[in-house]
Formats: structure tokens, sequence, C-alpha cells
């Protein structure tokens, strides 16, 4: 199989994808429809953290902490103060620019094990925020109620059907977007710093620059995952801002297969098609999740991407 | 290629135990379906049990039957998160098309849950999640609460503790969130309307398990201690309260879960004496509720604690309403009302009705742990008949002050 055909293959598989995703909702049953775009909405998070994991080879164990900000600020704006669908949105996502770009200075300068500790840190200052600043956040028992107004649209979105568009076109746009950021320059020069820090310093690249933006963009992405989440489930509670959310968020990106966009989106479609699809038959479902990502580290550590991969290359043999 | 051969063959037995299910689950067309969520896995697994086995045990006494119709009981897991609580209800009311939903431990989900109750018009019943706000001033309409709010069982046991007991200052400390200050709050407040006087107010976080820093803190001219635990923390609470040497100096009072049968067959000598307040015991003596607690044993392979006899109850509620609608489940508003309207005389608990506000007026125990045949119980000392959430206040002036938290009531100087 020549490189062409290859490529056809991709653009053929990602036609297929677009397509079904496009067309086969309106006639799915509701429920179905609601696990779908929560997929999509975890898809858009695992690609965010891939900037981080894959392209940047850094792993971060907080990253949530813009997922559960965006949705708090979402939730806060929304309920308290009335704002509107676009403002409040608009709000969150810039929340957690702002944190990004405060949280960058801290953690930039660092890499490996010692990234991954001040990520969690971080992360946990701001569930601690969540969980304590009661008259806030409304602390354990979470903020309830989030309207999801019209946009002045012919159609409104409280609408599941009106709603799960919105989000296809949020994911879209990212997944584009996102796409063209890792091919960039600066993309590639993230790759660079994820292979030897030491030699694109030495190159001349100001690598503190890179990753802080780079962490940046990711926290950026990731708080307009939380955006669409509080707007899906119109309920925030520092749950969402926990330690096990950021960790899923982690086994994403690993069982997908990291470095690459589609794999960390697929990865997030299928966790949360087997947390509720496997519960419903067996309360002992952790226990199969659990294999699954033994399984996955022990043979494919690379991830789904890189069993297909294998695949693909045997057939050439 | 062996590896691949192997985990493909790995999979598909995995998969292999779901099959049956799903096909079943297309199949069933005509039952009375029942929802119910707890949290079957994570640190709360154990008290989900407790509530899946109490609705399990009513439902399996009534043969899975009622009105001619058949009763098909669904269970989800909810991880004790109220984001995956949500997941499984769309799914449940969506995808699987039940009646009734019940269940569901914290008073996240509880808050949660309300707004997609209300937008679906399913009727959801509360038998376990006490937020005080839930029927208060954030009330729900497809909600019932067969349950009881936090500060409910507080109420007479603030104005117990002075008038009966003849504290006038009383120390607390509790888990620091909502159905703390709630079950603390309560107390307070009737115990200060009394007379006594809160003179301090600790918190720990949730799931604490060492309280040696906060124990050294505790103001000795208090008459009494009020705690507020559950699980593990009640356990070492307790323990370490006699540790410390406390327990001869000055009484332990508690919330009622601090001494739940959920945790009193794990504890010893140190419970002894322990008074709390609740609308449950295993120890009420009454035909009824010794055939519950010699049944739930049997069932369930543990003592009934309240966690256990809310959903049993719960489920009561949900087959006499059907009853009373002659199974005609479909007409919603029908069946609600059927729910709201309902009075049961006979739950393990004592009598129940729902007062206006969805909340209901039963009775609140006092209780004293006591050896009994080598076994620890609830005796319960005092009776408080009826009691509503409103205690003797008027709703309406009651619904005007702030919900109870961490600053309300304040302490006074």
């Amino acid at each position: 199989m020549g490189v062409e055909s290859k490529y056809r293959m991709k653009a053929a598989g990602l036609l297929a994808a677009i397509a079904f995703l496009a067309l086969v909702p309106p006639f799915l049953p509701s429920y179905w429809l609601t696990i779908l775009n929560q997929m999509l909405i975890f898809g858009v998070l695992a690609m965010s953290l891939d900037i981080l994991m894959g392209y940047s080879g850094l792993a971060s164990f907080g990253h949530c902490a813009y997922f559960g900000a965006s949705a708090y600020v979402v939730a806060i704006l929304s309920t308290r103060y009335h704002l509107g669908f676009v403002m409040s949105g608009l709000s969150g996502l810039f929340a957690s620019i702002v944190i990004g770009l405060i949280f960058g200075f801290l953690v930039a300068h660092t890499a490996g094990v010692y990234f991954l500790m001040i990520t969690l840190a971080l992360g946990m200052v701001i569930w601690g925020l969540a969980y304590r600043w009661v008259s806030m956040t409304g602390g354990d028992n979470g903020i309830a109620g989030i309207p999801r107004p019209d946009v002045g649209l012919p159609i409104s979105l409280d609408d599941p059907v009106a709603f799960y568009y919105f989000t296809l076109i949020v994911f879209a746009a990212s997944f584009v977007l996102l796409h063209v950021f890792v091919r960039s320059p600066f993309g590639q020069s993230l790759l660079g710093i994820r292979e030897s820090e030491s030699r694109m310093r030495n190159l001349g690249y100001n690598t503190w620059l890179h990753k802080y933006l780079g962490y940046v963009v990711a926290g950026t992405f990731s708080g307009l995952s939380g955006v669409l989440w509080a707007f899906y489930n119109r309920f925030v509670s520092p749950m969402d801002v926990e330690l096990t959310s950021s960790f899923e968020a982690f086994l994403m990106v690993i069982l997908g297969g990291a470095g690459t966009l589609t794999g960390p989106a697929v990865g997030a479609g299928i966790i949360v098609f087997l947390k509720n699809f496997i519960s419903a038959y067996t309360h002992r479902w952790l226990l199969i999740l659990g294999g699954i990502y033994v399984l996955t580290i022990l043979y494919f550590p690379g991830g789904l991407a890189e069993l297909v991969r294998r695949v693909t290359k045997r057939w050439e043999d | 290629m062996k590896k691949l051969l192997l985990i493909i063959v790995a999979v598909s037995i995995m998969a292999i135990p779901f099959i049956p299910g799903s096909l079943l689950a297309a199949e069933t067309k005509g039952p009375i379906k029942i929802g119910f969520i707890a949290p079957l896995s994570g640190f709360s697994a154990q008290t989900g049990k407790d509530m899946l086995s109490g609705l399990e045990l009513y439902l399996k006494e009534q043969n899975y039957q009622v009105a001619g119709r058949k009763i098909v009981l669904i269970s989800e897991d909810t991880e004790a998160k109220p984001a995956v609580a949500m997941t499984k209800s769309r799914k449940l009311v969506e995808k699987d098309g039940v009646h009734v939903l019940i269940g569901g431990l914290m008073a996240s989900t509880g808050y949660a849950l309300m707004p997609y109750v209300d937008a679906q018009k399913i009727p959801a019943i509360y038998c376990i999640m006490a937020s005080d706000d839930l029927t208060q001033r954030e009330r729900g309409k497809w909600m019932v609460r067969t349950g009881w709010t936090s500060s409910q069982p507080s109420h007479p046991f603030g104005e117990y503790a002075y008038k009966e007991l003849g504290y006038r200052k009383i120390a607390t400390i509790g888990f620091d969130y909502a159905f703390g200050w709630e079950v603390i709050g309560g107390f307070q407040r009737t115990f200060e309307d009394a007379g006594g006087k809160i003179i301090q107010k600790l918190w720990t976080p949730v799931g604490n398990l060492d309280y040696g820093p906060y124990l050294g803190q505790i103001n000795k001219e208090a008459d009494a201690v009020l705690g507020l635990f559950f699980g593990a923390g009640a356990l070492n609470f307790v323990k370490q309260y006699k540790e410390y040497g406390l327990k001869d100096k000055i009484p332990l009072l508690g919330g009622g879960t601090v001494t739940d049968e959920h945790v009193l067959p794990s504890m010893g000598d140190e419970a002894i004496g322990v008074i709390t307040a609740l609308h449950y015991s295993e120890a009420i003596d009454t035909p009824i509720n010794k055939k519950f607690s010699q049944e739930f044993r049997k069932f369930a392979g543990k003592a009934a604690s309240y966690y256990g006899e809310g959903p049993y109850t719960g489920g009561m509620w949900i087959i006499d309403a059907i009853k009373n609608i002659k199974g005609n489940v479909e007409d919603r508003e029908k069946f609600l009302a059927a729910l709201k309207s309902l009075k049961v005389a006979d739950a393990p608990r004592g009598p129940i009705e729902i007062d206006p506000y969805g909340n209901p007026i039963q009775n609140i125990y006092i209780r004293k742990v006591e050896r009994v045949w080598k076994e620890l119980q609830n005796t319960v000392i005092k009776t408080y008949p009826k009691v509503s959430q409103f205690w003797t206040y008027n709703p309406a002036e009651y619904m005007k002050q702030p919900l109870y938290s961490r600053d309300y009531p304040p302490l006074k100087p």
C-alpha cells in the first residue's frame, strides 16, 4: 500500500466518522444522543490534554482544573447573575485563559515528575476553592439548574438534538484548530521540546515560552469543554474538578494513544461508552475497565493508535 | 499476532455476560419498572448496598408484583458522583423507561437531579437524601421525599438536651459540609431557643479519621459534646473520644448516623451511653420493626440500619401508591398525586405522612446505646411523635431564615 492510498484511507475514515456524527443523531433514542454528546465534550478535553501529554511530553494531573473552573464560572454567572448563554460561555472560557496564564508561570520551567506534581497541586487548589468557598460555589452541594437559553438562533438549545449539533460544531472546530496548531512550526517546536529540551535550547529556541504558551492553549481548550459540560449537565460540583476526573482524562489519552489527536478523542468516546454501558450490566464494571487499562499498558503502550498502526502494517506485509 | 488474538478472545469472553442482559431488556414491555440509583462502587459502596438490599427485600416480599402487574427493578451505580447519577438517571428514564426513580445518597445528587425529574415529569422518591432545602426553599414538583431532612431529628433533640438532660453549655464537632451543618445547626437553634448555649463549633474535613488535634481543642467547660460523623469517621471519633479520656468527663451526644447500625456492630464499649436522635432505630420495639429487622438480617447478612430501612419504606411507598391507582402508573400526574397523598401506618420506623412541602411527618426517636445480649443497640429512650421538618416553628417564617450553614446560626458572644 503506497503513501497515497494510506492518506486516502485516512480521509475516507474521517469522512465516515463525520457523516456518522452529523447524520445519525436525530434518529438516535434520546439516551444514546446524550451519551454521544458527552463523548464529544470529553473528546475536546482529551484532545486538549494531549497537547501537553502527547505533543509536549508533559503529563498533567491537574488538567480538570480548567475544565472545572470554566464550568463553575458558567454556573455562577448564569444562575446567580442571569447572564446569557454567550456571555457566560465566553466568561468561562476567559477564566480558563486567565488561570492558564497565571499557573503557566508556575509550571512552565518544570518537566517530568515535577510537572506532574505541581499540576496536581494546582488542580487541588481549584478543587479546594470549589469545595470550601461555599458562599460562591455551594460547596459540596454544587450548583444546579444552569439554564440553556436561546442564542438568538431560530432553534432553542434546550432541545437535545440542537444542543448536540452545537457541541458537534464546537468539537469539529476544536479538532481543526488543534490540528492546525500541532502542524504549525510552533507545534513542531513543542515536539522538539518533547524529544530533547536541551537540544532545542541550544538551537536558540526559548523553550520556556513555548511550553508556557502550549500550556495556556491546552488549558483554554480544557476550559472550552468545561463550558460545554456546564451547559450539557446543567450542574457542577466539586467532583468535576477532582483528581479522579483529571486522572480519567489522563486515561482517555493513554487508551486512545498520546501524540495523535484522533486517538484521545476516540479514547474519550470509548471510556464514556464503557462507563455507561458496562455499568448497566454488572456492578463489577470497574474491574473490567481496570483490565482494559492494564491490557493497554502491557500490550499497546501507544494506545489504540498503535493498535491501528500495527494492524495496517500487518495488512501491508 | 498471537497476542492480538489473545486479546480479542479475552475481550469477547468478558462481553458474553452482557449479551443476555441486553436481549432481556429489549423484551420487557408491560411490567412496572422501578429505577434505583445509589453508589455501588467506591467509598460509599457499603451504604449503597444496604440501600439496595432494603428495596430488594420489600419487593421480594411482594413477589415483585403489584395490582396484577409484574415489577422490574433496574439498579444503577452512581459512584457517589452527582454527574454520574445524572447520566444514570437519564439512562433509566430515557432508555429503560422506568416509571419511578428511587434512591440517591449524596445531597448534591439530590440537588442535581431535581431539575431533571421536573423536566421529565418522572416521580422521584428521595428515601435517604436529606438536604433541608430539597423540601424547603428549593422544592421541586416531582420529588417525593420519604426520608427526612437533616435537621428534623436535631430540633427535638436540642430541646431534649436542655429540658430532660439538663445541659446548658454544649460544644459541637462535625464533618464540614452541608449535612453536618444542618444536623448541628438544627440542634443549635432549638437548644438555644430553650435557653442553652453552644459555646464552640469545630469542623473536620469529611471522611477525617484522626481526631486527636480536634479533641485537644474541645472546651472543657462544656456540659456535653455533640458530634456528627458517619462511616469510618464515626467509628474512629467515638473510639478516640474515649482514648483521650473525655468519655468519663463530658457526655457524648451525636447526630443519628454516629451510632447508626451501619457502624454500631463494629463499635465496642466506647459507644455505650452515647445519646443520638434519628427517625429510625433497629431497636424500635414494635412487631413490624422486629419482623423487618429479622428479615433484613437474613436477607442482607447484617444489621438493619437506617440506610436499609429508608429504601424498604420507600419501596412500600411506591407499591402502596400503585395499589391506590390500580396499577395505572402511565398516568403520571395521578401517580404523583397518589405518592404525595399517601399515609403509611406500618413502616418499620412508625407512621408516616407527607407535609404540604413534600417531607415526611414522622416519629423522632432519642436513642441511647446499650449492650443487650452481647450486642450493642440504639435503645429508644424517648419518642417525639409526628415531628415536622419545621418542628414547632411556622413554615413560612422558618423559610425566611437562611439555610443552616457553617456560620449559621452563629456562635453567640
